[in-house]
């Protein structure tokens, strides 16, 4: 045994592994992840992946890499800079070294140093030699050597040992941050129980690492982050993708019809389909549909029929599915569109995230359109946002538009799981009556009837031409056209009644108030408690709800000298604020494809308070 | 209430199912004639309540054909009729779902979904009203036109090949494809029933005339003088002939139709080919559907194939029942608390 190893306690840690998009950083650091939520620390991860599936081994472009940064504190992001960085290769340390803290801990795989992956990467001498990594800690280890050594015996083939070197780093990193690998044994016996030899490989590979932390004498210092104090319940960790399937198969449960999801895949939206369908034992229907506009057209029939209908897509696929959803408007049928935002225009970022959709959500559409438009703020916030979408669907028979984004959706945080009993049912009222039944004869929140095909005597037709206010039959009256067009906008208006105040967290009042909406949450939030542990005065507001706008948000915003608005686009937020509210706003837009670093938001704070520090 | 002690025992007419709409076709369109045949039929083919039918539509002169039924309808955006019955359908699969459309909504921009349709099997009833033009944006060359056609859009003639739509239907492995004309009422009427009764996607089209912008497309069909040597009416299991005076029988070489004469000793009808439409392969289906385009041989109107196979609705109905027996009604709560969960206290 080796002598006892120092272990220091931290308050918090961001690890990034990175290698091959075929290494299994994704795997690597999900189960890491997994694992650490277990152990009762706070988390947020950025994986952070190609668009290509398996880009040619060792090149930067190939790089995938998953960040992770937990704490023993509330956290909301995945932290701006990593403390850790695990280089399966040196491509992997090429792109991320920049980002790596000063005097932080560098894990590399020495074995994958060789000429040609030097070349790849673009280093014209070895990186681990000469001086490179001067100022940090770094640990050479040869993983894939060590992963061999462990595996040999084993019936595997040499390129299947060399797949099971991401769990030697795994347990690596268990060790070094004193966290139990059981979970991941596990997951690896449950994962691969078809395949006994798996099972005994990555096995092998997992605690050779661990137990190689123990008896090396690279390593002196382990490290421990003790749990968060997080409110008393059951826990879960959760991605953004994961929670909005769940909460409309919620909402089905809730509202009691039956789930129609008519999709067609696309990144990063493609896993809501996926967990989707694997719940046919709740009735639901998931149609993979032959292209995006045949599943919002599919979902618009399945919503006629009386289902709770739903499409997912991203961008691109939202642009497909436009005029469908005027359809859906003007037919004033319960329809949920998701789309989970990517950096754009056209096919753009496809893997990478971004708020670019926010107009074409609003507004992007032909005629005088008007849609519900919210936005989820965190990965588990899209379980609520989605049974909320379903209820203003339902109750104001109109689309809904529930805009996530790449970075909610894959990264993922613990989730206090709530009692069913706790969530809100959903009303839903069919019209069966036939006396005073009139297609588009509105009740007091001005939704029309919902008379589903079955219904005895309440044969009607609707379209997409105009149609005559109450009787619902084809009409080109001027005047009746322009009743609809102001009909269809009140009734979006009226959700505002309907949806909570905007919030202000922080003074009240005062010198700056930072808005934002989606999926910056935990960012400016951040940014915001940092400016205040610096002694300075600033408030947070964050909409969730953005067509319509919460009733009192221009009554918010003039509390306030100065409003910032922080958004990865080029300021459509802004737009909208300034239009509705006639109030002077400042602007942050960085569109990297990535998550806001809280302190570049955190600058941007301290010059719009130029010195004042907002007292 | 006075609606709910009403009982339907009455048998439904047409009139049943014609609503209290003005129709609005040029006068002498074909469509008219489509409407009658169908109101007429329907009360014969519809098995269900009446409340269980559903009329679904696209863009153009067709799609206005929902509004004249008195059941639910649906008049869509163009192109996508076939994909919003399709919603309509696994949306509650005890409806009968009908679509209405004309060539440049189904072949044109409606190509995708209409082929998806038919891949699928999704048991709708699909009545393409194909006469060869863009009626309601008067009068451009349609993806059925002809090579070589003038229109407002072609003013030297197009240079693009048309589509065959039946053709098409096969290739794509519809379960019921077959062909009928707006004039030969009967037929229509009889084919109406035929594709009402089948069990899957069926594909009928209707030749119809456009009297303001392609008028006389089809009257070789239709006109007395020539529709006998001209049309070739399809019947199970009966050799191919046709002629004003059944002069004329088709014969099968390989894979090549040709007309033979019946009069002159050479050839008897035992020589014809004997048509099958519920031959498993859709070879001939398709050979049928070449007939248009090539020189001397009528036109075959009837069913060209009718196969069974489930339908996509039967599936996905049939795997929810399967996994519901399997798994049990799924619980909300053991989703949720599924996975990796931990306790805080």
């Amino acid at each position: 045994m080796a002598k006892e190893k120092e272990v220091q306690q931290l308050s918090e840690v961001t690890v990034r592994f990175a290698g091959d998009s075929g290494d299994g950083m994704q795997l690597t650091g999900s189960q890491f992840s997994d694992t650490t939520a277990f152990v009762g620390n706070d988390l947020n991860t950025l994986p952070d992946y190609p668009a290509e599936i398996r880009a040619p081994a060792g090149t930067i472009y190939g790089v995938s890499g998953f960040q992770l940064h937990f704490s023993s504190e509330d956290i909301h992001t995945p932290g701006d800079q990593p403390d850790v960085l695990v280089a399966m290769n040196p491509a992997a340390l090429k792109k991320n070294l920049a980002e790596i803290k000063k005097n932080g801990i560098i894990i590399v795989n020495t074995d994958a140093f060789d000429l040609k992956n030097l070349k790849l990467a673009h280093y014209e001498s070895n990186p681990l030699d000469d001086g490179t990594l001067n100022g940090y800690t770094v640990f050479s280890v040869p993983i894939s050597t060590l992963t061999e050594n462990a595996l040999e015996g084993t019936s595997l083939s040499p390129k299947e040992v060399a797949r099971c070197k991401n769990f030697f780093a795994l347990g690596l990193m268990y060790w070094l941050y004193n966290r139990p690998v059981q979970n991941t044994l596990d997951w690896i016996q449950d994962k691969f129980k078809k395949h006994p030899q798996f099972v005994d490989a990555n096995t092998k590979a997992l605690n050779a690492g661990y137990y190689f932390g123990e008896m090396t004498e690279a390593f002196t210092t382990r490290y421990d982050v003790v749990s968060a104090k997080l409110p008393k319940g059951t826990y879960r960790n959760i991605a953004g993708n994961e929670a909005t399937a769940y909460g409309f198969l919620a909402a089905s449960v809730l509202s009691g019809l039956p789930l129609y999801l008519g999709s067609y895949p696309i990144t990063p939206a493609t896993e809501i389909l996926q967990y989707l369908s694997n719940f046919k034992n709740f009735g639901v229907k998931t149609f993979q549909a032959e292209d995006e506009i045949a599943g919002v057209t599919s979902a618009i029939g399945a919503a006629f029929t009386g289902n709770l209908a739903i499409t997912t897509t991203s961008g691109p696929g939202l642009a497909l599915k436009t005029e469908a959803i005027g359809l859906a408007v003007m037919t004033e049928l319960p329809l949920v569109i998701i789309n989970v935002q990517r950096g754009g225009p056209s096919t753009g970022l496809p893997t990478k995230t971004e708020q670019a959709d926010l107009l074409q959500a609003v507004v992007g559409r032909n005629g005088e359109a008007p849609v519900a438009v919210l936005a989820a703020k965190t990965p588990r916030d899209c379980f609520y946002m989605a049974i909320e979408a379903s209820r203003i669907a339902l109750k104001y028979m109109t689309p809904v538009i529930l805009l996530t984004d790449g970075y909610i959706a894959n990264g993922s945080e613990p989730w206090r799981i709530p009692s069913v009993d706790s969530l809100p049912k959903i009303d839903v009222k069919f019209r069966t009556e036939k006396e005073g039944f009139y297609p588009y004869l509105r009740d007091e929140f001005l939704a029309r009837p919902w008379a589903i095909p079955g219904t005895p005597d309440l044969e009607h037709r609707i379209g997409g031409l105009e149609k005559a206010d109450i009787y619902g039959t084809v009409n080109y009256d001027p005047d009746n056209h322009n009743k609809m067009i102001h009909l269809r906008a009140q009734k979006i208006k009226n959700i505002e009644n309907d949806i909570p105040e905007l919030e202000v967290d922080g003074e009240q009042q005062g010198e700056l108030l930072v808005l934002g909406w989606g999926g910056t949450y935990g960012a400016i939030k951040e940014a915001v408690i940092k400016a205040k542990a610096l002694g300075m005065t600033v408030s947070q507001a964050h909409l969730q709800y953005v067509n319509p706008f919460p009733k009192n948000t221009g009554e918010v915003l003039k509390r306030f000298n100065k409003v910032l608005i922080p958004e990865i686009n080029l300021g459509q937020l802004a737009k909208l604020i300034k239009s509705e509210y006639l109030v002077d706003v400042v602007q942050f837009n960085v569109v990297r494809g990535l998550p806001f670093r809280v302190s570049d938001i955190l600058e941007k704070i301290k010059e719009t308070l130029g010195g004042k520090n907002g007292k | 209430m006075e609606n709910k002690v009403e009982v339907k025992t009455a048998k439904l007419t047409a009139k049943d199912f014609a609503s209290d709409q003005e129709v609005r076709w040029c006068p002498g369109c074909g469509d008219y004639s489509i409407l009658a045949q169908v109101q007429r039929t329907f009360p014969e083919i519809i098995d269900v309540p009446k409340e269980d039918v559903v009329w679904i539509s696209g863009i153009g002169c067709s799609s206005r054909f929902p509004y004249y039924m008195d059941t639910y309808g649906f008049h869509g955006i163009h192109g996508r009729a076939p994909i919003l019955a399709t919603g309509v359908k696994l949306g509650n699969p005890k409806l009968s779902v009908w679509v209405a459309t004309g060539d440049g909504d189904l072949l044109s921009i409606g190509g995708n979904h209409f082929i998806h349709a038919c891949r699928k099997n999704i048991d709708i009833k699909v009545l393409l009203f194909n006469n060869r033009i863009y009626g309601l944006t008067k009068g451009q060359y349609s993806p059925t036109s002809e090579k070589g056609k003038v229109t407002k859009t072609t003013p030297y003639g197009s240079v693009d090949y048309p589509f065959n739509p039946t053709m098409l239907a096969t290739g794509s492995e519809a379960t019921f494809v077959a062909r009928s004309i707006d004039r030969h009422t009967k037929h229509l009427q009889e084919m109406i029933k035929r594709a009402g009764k089948h069990k899957g996607l069926a594909f009928l089209e209707v030749y119809q005339n456009c009297n303001i912008f392609n008028d006389g497309a089809f009257s070789i069909l239709t006109e007395k003088e020539t529709k006998d040597d001209n049309v070739l009416v399809l019947e199970q299991g009966k050799p191919m002939v046709f002629g004003k005076n059944a002069d004329k029988g088709i014969k099968l070489d390989g894979f090549s139709p040709r007309v033979v004469d019946l009069t002159n000793g050479q050839f008897s009808k035992d020589d014809l080919w004997i048509h099958d439409e519920f031959e498993e392969s859709p070879v001939r289906s398709a050979i049928l559907s070449t007939f248009t385009e090539i020189p001397g041989l009528p036109t075959p109107i009837g069913v060209f194939r009718q196969v069974l196979k489930p339908t996509y609705d039967e599936g996905l109905v049939g795997q929810i029942e399967d996994v519901k027996k399997k798994k049990g009604q799924g619980d909300l709560a053991d989703v949720l608390f599924g996975g990796n969960t931990w306790e805080v206290n």
